[in-house]
């Protein structure tokens, strides 16, 4: 768009200053945007987890984001050492996690919802977990960045003004596929529909013949696993040290919230969304009003549409 | 006659020797017991790459001192609590240290963490060796505080005067600046120093902005700023903040006459290894390194050893940015007790406010403030970078001095990036 305004060297300079200060803001747009909703899939991914476990199951999962930084870390210890790639390491590990995430909520059934205890008990249960993970991470890896070795993360591809880097590319896809991925088998398999009425109908479930608790502690593990696929990405978008979780635990409960509990489609809906809105007013505005606006757009939604954009009304 | 209530005179005569030399034992009458340092460090949280550093450079001097016979002929304990990176933290952990471990000396390296417990140490009437800390005394202006950054009186204005001091004698001369920086205390007294050299030698500032601590994608920020084309570029970053701006100013392919300042995370192993060549071109702010203008006595020793014992730790395994000054302070501390042969905080506070100390980190004096008569912040430009092998920064030219006068190494190169 610049060099085609630069050959219209007989228009007077003010109406070409005019017409540069125009393409620079397009561009700048154009830009904004495909990277808010590069921004947005990888928001989405770090936040499936919680739509499972908060919006679907009950179980406000603090410690997520500290589950997130856990897969990252093995990311980086298996890149270091053997190699692989990170887009191949999640895929080996979340298996793992799944087996974890449904350790810890035997554990968490046993002491809290097997004694019907007050859910908040649960919270701080869950607070532990986020300080406790975060403390023996630093013991094994130390307090310092870590980054992957791949062959991907400084490419850039650039179609006309705007530019595209991988590092945010690929943690997009991975984030809607998994959202679609998580949206498919909750709704057309018969196990997902059982994850679906576990909170909504548990003794209707028994009468199926259907262990809620089983269920339960399955999907459990299906969310952490999918910190798995989170934490990879995140790592392949910057490195990380293992205090940064923290600063995730706002947005992956905003975007659930956001989006409608329980909703996959409302989740990547709003995790783009919000995505947008940082890059359109970092870009524009200025980045320290990102949050501002951020959550301003979730206050909104919230008070014309209390049950999230796509939640059930 | 004797009794067990009545001890003989011959019983008291042969008991004398033992009390007198009970008395003259220490520092003063039963003080045989170990010297306690105590303090609070950064061991988890946000500050964790900073505090753990600290920590292994203070039990590094620990061994040293303690095998030196320790201070005044007792062995020396230090006492660490972690503050999780959490200022609020910080009160509690010093009363605990002054009023049930009852430590003599306190120290801390956390940055400006330690300012709420600040009022504790002041009612106490505490001496206090801090390290990392920016204007911390600017508000409280306490006579016994002291502190091991480089800052000099005015700290705001020193991180980012080298910056602009070099700027200034470029040809031709820059004209525009832009300053971004994370929206924290650091980052914000470092983008006020800025402004305040910007108005100072008259550059014009078109981009001032602050981001969130918790920033994922800075690709916006960074058009943002080149969209204004600016000559001079100012950021004030922690530690993932600096690797996210550039690598996205690398990846727009950003181009500025200057790109820099005081990015924090540039000065240790982690990001200089993963960022690598990358980095070239970039001016910004060191403590330390291994140039021939700064080979103080001790100092590649200690480096050697820290690098020796936090092998395999996780931690910074270059040794520049945190292990000098924080050894260093540890120095000062022990050449006062030992020059003025007591604890008391006054004296101490006295002798060390008229004295110059040799230390690894070089000759240290201090202004009333507490900080360094002397700034000693250096603005550096990495030149060399290359691959990935952490030796090239133990060479000279790799990442050259270019102010103070007193310590430069080099000549900057412009444009940033470096070929690009």
């Amino acid at each position: 768009m610049v060099p085609l305004i630069h050959g219209l060297g007989r228009a007077p300079h003010f109406v070409l200053n005019r017409l540069m200060e125009i393409s620079t803001i397009l561009d700048l747009l154009a830009n904004a945007l495909v990277a808010g909703v590069m921004l947005g899939g990888f928001y989405a991914a770090v936040s499936v987890g919680i739509s499972i476990s908060f919006g679907m199951l009950d179980i406000a999962n603090i410690s997520h984001p500290a589950m997130i930084m856990l897969g990252s870390f093995m990311a980086y210890l298996i890149n270091s050492h053997w190699g692989l790639d990170p887009l191949l390491i999640m895929l080996l590990i979340a298996p793992l996690f799944g087996l974890l995430g449904m350790g810890i909520y035997r554990v968490y059934f046993q002491l809290f919802e097997s004694r019907e205890k007050d859910p908040r008990r649960g919270l701080a249960f869950f607070f532990g977990l986020l300080f406790v993970t975060d403390v023996l991470l630093i013991l094994f890896f130390g307090a310092d960045l870590r980054g992957v070795e791949t062959s991907y993360v400084d490419t850039v591809l650039n179609f006309g003004v705007v530019g595209i880097p991988l590092r945010l590319l690929i943690p997009f896809f991975i984030g809607v596929l998994v959202v679609l991925c998580m949206h498919l088998f909750l709704t057309r398999t018969f196990f997902g529909l059982a994850v679906a009425a576990v909170s909504q109908e548990p003794l209707g479930l028994r009468l199926m013949g259907v262990d809620p608790v089983r269920v339960k502690q399955i999907a459990f593990g299906l969310s952490v696993a999918t910190a798995a696929l989170g934490g990879a990405a995140l790592i392949i978008i910057q490195p990380v040290e293992p205090a940064l979780g923290r600063e995730y635990i706002g947005r992956v409960f905003a975007v659930c919230v956001l989006g409608g509990m329980g909703s996959m489609s409302g989740t990547l809906f709003a995790a783009i969304l919000l995505g947008v809105a940082e890059s359109l007013t970092s870009t524009f505005v200025g980045p320290s009003w990102s949050p501002a606006v951020a959550f301003g757009i979730l206050l909104f939604t919230l008070a014309w549409r209390p049950s999230g954009l796509m939640g059930r009304t | 006659m004797t009794s067990a209530s009545h001890p003989s005179r011959r019983q008291v005569m042969l008991a004398l020797p033992a009390a007198t030399a009970m008395v003259y034992s220490g520092s003063g009458f039963g003080q045989t017991g170990p010297i306690k340092f105590g303090g609070t460090l950064p061991l988890t949280g946000g500050n964790a790459s900073i505090g753990k550093v600290a920590q292994a450079t203070m039990q590094l001097w620990l061994d040293d001192v303690n095998k030196r016979g320790g201070l005044l002929g007792r062995k020396v304990e230090l006492m660490i609590y972690d503050d999780q990176t959490n200022p609020t933290l910080t009160p509690g952990l010093f009363t605990k240290l002054l009023d049930i471990d009852k430590v003599d000396m306190l120290v801390g390296t956390g940055t400006n963490l330690i300012a709420p417990a600040m009022p504790l140490v002041i009612e106490r009437k505490k001496l206090m060796m801090g390290n990392l800390a920016l204007g911390l005394n600017d508000q409280f202006k306490y006579d016994k505080y002291f502190q091991m950054m480089a800052y000099g009186p005015n700290g705001k204005d020193e991180l980012a005067r080298g910056f602009f001091e070099v700027a200034a004698k470029l040809t031709p001369r820059p004209q525009t600046v832009a300053l971004v920086g994370a929206d924290s205390e650091f980052a914000n007294n470092a983008l006020e120093g800025a402004r305040n050299h910007a108005k100072r030698l008259g550059f014009r500032v078109v981009y001032d902005k602050s981001y969130p601590p918790n920033q994922v994608d800075f690709s916006s920020v960074v058009r943002a700023i080149a969209a204004v084309k600016p000559d001079l570029i100012f950021a004030g970053s922690y530690v993932a903040d600096s690797s996210g701006l550039i690598r996205a100013a690398a990846e727009i392919k950003l181009k500025a006459t200057m790109f820099g300042g005081a990015m924090v995370g540039l000065q240790v192993a982690a990001l200089k290894q993963q960022l690598s060549g990358v980095i070239n071109g970039l001016v910004n702010y060191e403590l330390y390194l291994p140039e021939p203008s700064m080979q103080f006595p001790g100092i590649k020793e200690m480096i050697a050893r820290y690098r020796a014992a936090t092998a395999g730790q996780g931690l910074d395994a270059l040794g520049f940015y945190v292990p000098p000054t924080t050894y260093a302070q540890m120095q000062v501390l022990e050449q006062a007790i030992t020059a003025t042969k007591t604890l008391k905080d006054d004296v101490l506070a006295e002798y060390i406010h008229k004295t110059t100390f040799k230390t690894v980190a070089g000759d240290v004096k201090f202004e009333a403030g507490g900080e360094w008569a002397e700034p000693r912040i250096l603005m550096t430009q990495f030149q060399k970078v290359n691959g990935k092998e952490l030796g090239q920064f133990d060479q000279p030219g790799t990442q050259v001095i270019l102010y103070p006068e007193k310590f430069k190494s080099g000549n900057i190169i412009t444009p940033y990036p470096i070929g690009g």
